[in-house]
């Protein structure tokens, strides 16, 4: 395994391991995240990949019989710690999911929803908090006339956008994404894909995805994962032309997986 | 999927070696048409050219078609990749021993100046290099790669005592220089062919260790 440490470090893992009840998802974890860069997750299914991303936010506690172990070091901080602040914690790290899923109200509440709940309550405020979100996922040209609209009313590649939007808007320092567009058109998918190239620019990104092909596109490192364990993290280039563990090769190349 | 895929580069590699036989057999047959003075071994070696050329477009399109269609990663893009650069090297070959056909059409049944001896044993390195290299890039073999590669210091040295014992003899043999100068067009080929198979061997080890390496 090896990292190439030349920017700041947003998350360290330390020996981080994991079990549901009895299964250990997650063996003995240690690497780093760094700031402004899109850090892409690969691996077959059931290797750990989802599992990994939501101890980033620590959504994994909403499991039940979830054990973890180690060190989840965010900014130098154990996350781990009882002491966190989740509320604090989970503003800071944002999140995407697959399949996006806009609250059912207006496409302006759904963006206001995250400051509203952090005690943001000028209208003027949150205005100018609703247009930034919007203008950075590239949707506010399309919706900025029908804000009060129902979020639903929108095609699904405009919702993961409003979602992504969602997630800007609490200034995260970090956007988890959880295989983004694998239920979008491929149209869809490439805009998603040219606003993560945008968004790391402000944020570190981490992404789960099946697509090797995205991951090849938009990520700066990859980290392949098989059976719980990290087998490899380098940078994109590498791993993709020149991956150093022969289970990368298999993997990448298709011979398995 | 991989199992198609896994079928298209085999038959990209079987292409590839054919289009190395075809290069050998072109050069074998040019010296021997320069060496025997043989007119009609020089011509069969021009028709056949084309052959080579062919080659080299065919293996460029089903790279190409690979690429769009499979995107690639690791050693199957560096597969095909050198592929494309190996055929271009082979082209070159081909055209090379081209030249030299066209060259001892040039000298015809002419008394040569002086037997060349030293050219054929130029060229005889030069062909095992090739043969060689064929068996590096069947093994995957990155030492013997290296090793063919060094052999490319005995061709320059060759090239270089030959073209000045070819430029000593036009002081005395003024009425012979056309065929002096052609001879040394010869050598130059010749080196230049050394040059690309050592091309060859640097791709053969990009393919096996994903880095470049200058080997000369």
């Amino acid at each position: 395994m090896s990292a190439v440490a030349t920017t700041k470090t947003v998350f360290n893992m330390n020996d981080l391991n994991l079990w549901y009840g009895e299964h250990h998802a997650l063996k003995n974890l240690n690497f780093s995240i760094y700031d402004h860069e899109v850090t892409a997750i690969i691996g077959p299914s059931g290797c750990g990949k989802s599992t990994f991303i939501k101890t980033l936010n620590l959504m994994n506690k909403t499991v039940p019989g979830v054990k973890m172990s180690g060190e989840i070091n965010y900014n130098n901080q154990n996350i781990l710690n009882s002491k966190v602040d989740l509320v604090e914690l989970r503003k800071n790290v944002g999140m995407v999911f697959q399949k996006g899923n806009p609250f059912p109200q207006s496409i302006y509440d759904n963006v206001a929803y995250g400051p509203r709940v952090h005690g943001t309550k000028k209208k003027q405020v949150l205005d100018e908090i609703v247009e930034k979100s919007l203008k950075d996922v590239a949707l506010w040209d399309e919706v900025k006339d029908r804000l009060k609209a129902p979020a639903l009313g929108l095609s699904g590649g405009q919702q993961q956008r409003l979602c992504i939007a969602r997630a800007l808007a609490t200034k995260p320092e970090v956007v988890l994404m959880d295989e983004p567009t694998s239920a979008l058109d491929p149209i869809s998918t490439l805009k998603i894909e040219e606003l993560v190239l945008e968004l790391k620019k402000q944020y570190t990104i981490v992404m789960v995805t099946h697509n090797m092909q995205q991951a090849a596109r938009v990520s700066d490192k990859t980290a392949f994962f098989l059976m719980g364990e990290l087998v490899e993290i380098n940078d994109t280039e590498q791993v993709f032309s020149n991956p150093t563990d022969q289970r990368t090769e298999d993997y990448i190349t298709g011979r398995f997986g | 999927m991989r199992k198609m895929f896994d079928g298209e580069l085999d038959s990209l590699r079987e292409k590839l070696f054919y289009m190395v036989e075809q290069a050998q057999h072109s050069l074998k047959m040019a010296v021997s048409s320069l060496q025997q003075q043989d007119e009609n071994l020089a011509r069969k070696v021009i028709e056949e050219a084309p052959k080579i050329d062919e080659l080299e477009y065919e293996i460029n399109n089903d790279a190409i078609q690979l690429l769009a269609k499979q995107s690639p990663v690791a050693s199957d893009l560096r597969r095909i990749v050198i592929a494309i650069k190996v055929s271009s090297d082979l082209e070159r070959i081909g055209d090379l021993s081209e030249n030299i056909a066209r060259i001892s059409l040039r000298i015809g049944d002419k008394q040569l100046v002086k037997p060349i001896e030293e050219i054929p044993k130029m060229a005889e390195v030069v062909q095992e290099m090739l043969l060689s290299s064929f068996k590096a890039f069947d093994a995957e073999d990155v030492r013997l790669a290296k090793e063919v590669a060094e052999k490319d210091d005995l061709v320059d040295a060759y090239y270089g005592n030959l073209v000045d014992e070819l430029t000593m003899l036009m002081t005395t043999h003024q009425q012979d220089i056309h065929q002096l100068t052609q001879l040394q067009f010869v050598c130059r080929h010749i080196e230049r062919i050394g040059d690309h198979i050592t091309n060859i061997c640097e791709n053969i080890v990009y393919l096996v260790t994903g880095r470049m390496y200058e080997l000369n």
